[in-house]
């Protein structure tokens, strides 16, 4: 059951079309993120959700209620700015409840529902504070009590943990969907960071130019890219030109020195992709792609290969497990699990 | 402060470090020493010669008497002339200033909004007179409401929609009129950078949490921009309170206040030592008001200015 509905939507600027054709049902209680790059058209689609733009084409529908007549201020969603857009002459508290103001809730409940609310984002004591003299966490934690504090129906995040440094955007995530999840409030998040996508959405709308690229589960959308922009954009992949051939009764794929038996689908110059956490090395008899390790990284928790390999470079990804990795300069061969191996129509990536 | 610390740690020798050091210290003296020098000249040394006048003595056939007495002092504090002189004067400063708040605010604020092409233009139309002389903009209402002779006087007369010309020149409500046009673009600029500071998603903010456009600039856009309006209200009220120009060709010697009267007295009655003590308890006054509202709005305004 669609609780937020989005059907064709469309946004033009003068000549420039920022966002095209975009459809997208919501259930309750999910998390969906819109994610891409800058431009991609991700903040103007949760603008007209706000009603802060008026889309050119489509309708936008709320629990079955066409939202293009509705005033902003009526449309009753709670909305996290990027730099927060907290009152600097209120104090936390009072920004809290302005938006209870609004609805007219009596003192009293407005008092108890502000001090739940600064509990539930772990400020509790901190209601007297102006905004200015708050940390970046502390300031974000007042937005989202007070996006959150008048129930919405939607809870609108535009890429509300830009701003935070790294350590802090980490526990932030892990918390938001704490709350998220306890509240059960319907949530579009908008960013352009696919691990703060990944760890927090149910679901993933990959954007690119204005255009819906894929929709999936974040697990889908890293495993089945639909596309090379999906792809290259959650996380990274190796590519490799091959060529799948005739062979006898049956088809051949075949790259550099390697083949496989060819799946169902396209003929003739394709591309292999692979995930770098997927290959594995091999020694010299295996049959594999022959590579040579140009550079090798360590990350802590994992080694980073850089590879040259009989079809172009390619980049490994191996746990720190306690086993022996291969050195710079060592010849390799790199292999992967068939299933693991997605192809691509086309030679060049 | 800096180049102290620098060379304490940089140069070993002792000797060297001493002269260095001293060099170092006289350095920015001697940068400061022309500007230093100016500002002596002609602001403070007539300023103190101003105020040691207005304790010199006056006689119609004596002329200025080098001596200090009280006289001119005492004849301010007794003859309730010149307090109603002084009462006016900020009278008329005072509603300038409410004017332009009231007429300079708005008009920021929609500037504000406007888009790109006509924000620059009407910004430009704003500023624009500040590029020409106080004294031609002042002559412009002369012109407009001189008496009989004003072209709007003659024009609404021709028109049936009065009988005698509109009251305007040497009545304190064209003074005000006249100096909150003048001091208008003041007012503006001052509310501007105000508005400039504004989170440009803060209006949305409001209007997601369900304030509707009145609520939203009376709740969240005015207490913003209050500092500006206050800034721009000193700015205004002290220009206006000391504005010689514009009271003296509106007002005229009908309608005269403390700018104009000391000038009278220093080149129509000749008692430099009077004029001078009217001038030096002008400037006393607005720098007392100027100061005090300053802090006042500070302390009001702390979180807002942080």
């Amino acid at each position: 059951m669609a609780f937020l509905e989005l059907d064709h939507v469309s946004k033009r600027f003068g000549g420039h079309v920022a966002v095209e054709g975009f459809c997208l049902s919501v259930a309750k209680g999910e998390f969906i993120s819109f994610l891409g790059p800058s431009g991609c058209g991700k903040t103007t689609t949760l603008q007209m959700i706000a009603g802060f733009l008026d889309p050119s084409g489509g309708a936008i529908r709320l629990d079955g209620r066409d939202l293009a007549r509705v005033r902003p201020a009526r449309r009753g969603l709670g909305i996290v700015f990027q730099s927060y857009a907290l009152f600097p002459h209120l104090t936390a508290a009072e920004n809290i409840a302005f938006g209870l103001e609004m609805r007219g809730v009596p003192r009293a409940e407005r008092e108890a529902r502000v001090r739940d609310a600064l509990a539930m984002v772990g400020l509790a004591g901190y209601g007297e504070r102006h905004p200015r003299r708050m940390s970046g966490g502390q300031q974000q934690r007042v937005a989202l009590a007070r996006a959150l504090v008048i129930r919405p129906d939607v809870l609108l995040l535009d890429e509300p943990l830009s701003n935070l440094d790294a350590k802090l955007r980490e526990d932030m995530q892990i918390e938001l969907r704490q709350i998220q999840r306890n509240l059960g409030t319907t949530t579009v998040l908008v960013t352009h960071d696919q691990t703060e996508a990944m760890a927090l959405s149910d679901r993933i709308v990959v954007m690119s130019k204005g255009r819906i690229e894929q929709i999936g589960t974040p697990h889908e959308t890293y495993e089945r890219p639909a596309s090379a922009f999906v792809s290259h954009f959650l996380g990274k992949t190796n590519e490799f030109p091959a060529e799948v051939r005739p062979n006898g009764s049956g088809r051949v794929l075949v790259a550099g020195s390697c083949r496989w038996p060819a799946p169902a689908g396209p003929s003739g110059a394709v591309t292999i992709t692979v995930r770098p956490e997927k290959v594995a090395f091999a020694d010299g008899t295996a049959d594999g792609l022959a590579a040579r390790i140009a550079n090798r990284i360590f990350q802590g928790n994992h080694w980073l290969f850089q590879c040259e390999t009989e079809c172009g470079a390619a980049l490994v990804v191996r746990q720190n497990n306690g086993e022996r990795q291969p050195a710079e300069g060592e010849a390799v061969r790199l292999v992967w699990r068939a299933e693991d191996m997605g192809l691509r129509r086309g030679g060049e990536a | 402060m800096t180049a102290t610390a620098a060379t304490t740690t940089a140069a070993p020798p002792a000797a060297a470090a001493a002269s260095t050091s001293a060099s170092a210290q006289r350095a920015p003296w001697a940068l400061v020493l022309p500007a230093l020098a100016l500002f002596v000249a002609v602001l403070v040394v007539p300023l103190a010669m101003t105020v040691l006048l207005s304790f010199h003595n006056w006689g119609q056939y004596t002329g200025i008497e080098p001596v200090l007495v009280l006289k001119n002092w005492a004849e301010i504090w007794s003859d309730g002339y010149f307090l109603e002189m002084f009462v006016r004067t900020f009278r008329i400063a005072a509603l300038a200033t409410v004017l332009t708040a009231l007429l300079g605010a708005p008009e920021a604020y929609i500037l504000h909004r406007m888009r790109p092409p006509w924000k620059g233009l009407f910004l430009l139309v704003v500023l624009g007179p500040l590029l020409i002389s106080v004294v031609a903009r002042t002559l412009g209402w002369a012109l407009l409401f001189g008496g009989e002779n004003g072209v709007a006087n003659k024009g609404l007369i021709a028109l049936g929609l009065i009988d005698r010309p509109l009251p305007f020149m040497f009545t304190e409500t064209g003074v005000v009129i006249a100096l909150a046009h003048v001091m208008m673009p003041f007012m503006v600029l001052s509310v501007w950078a105000a508005l400039q500071r504004l989170d440009p998603q803060i209006e949305n903010a409001a209007t997601s949490l369900g304030a509707g456009s009145l609520t939203v600039i009376g709740r969240i856009i005015l207490p913003q921009i209050m500092p500006g309006i206050l800034a721009g209200g000193i700015i205004v009220f002290s220009l206006s309170a000391s504005a010689f120009a514009t009271p003296a060709i509106i007002g005229g010697r009908r309608l005269k206040v403390a700018s104009t009267l000391a000038y009278d007295e220093f080149l129509n009655t000749l008692n430099w030592p009077l004029g001078a003590a009217v001038a030096v308890l002008l400037l006393l006054a607005i720098v007392l008001i100027v100061v005090g509202s300053n802090a006042l709005i500070e302390r009001r305004y702390a979180e807002v200015f942080r």
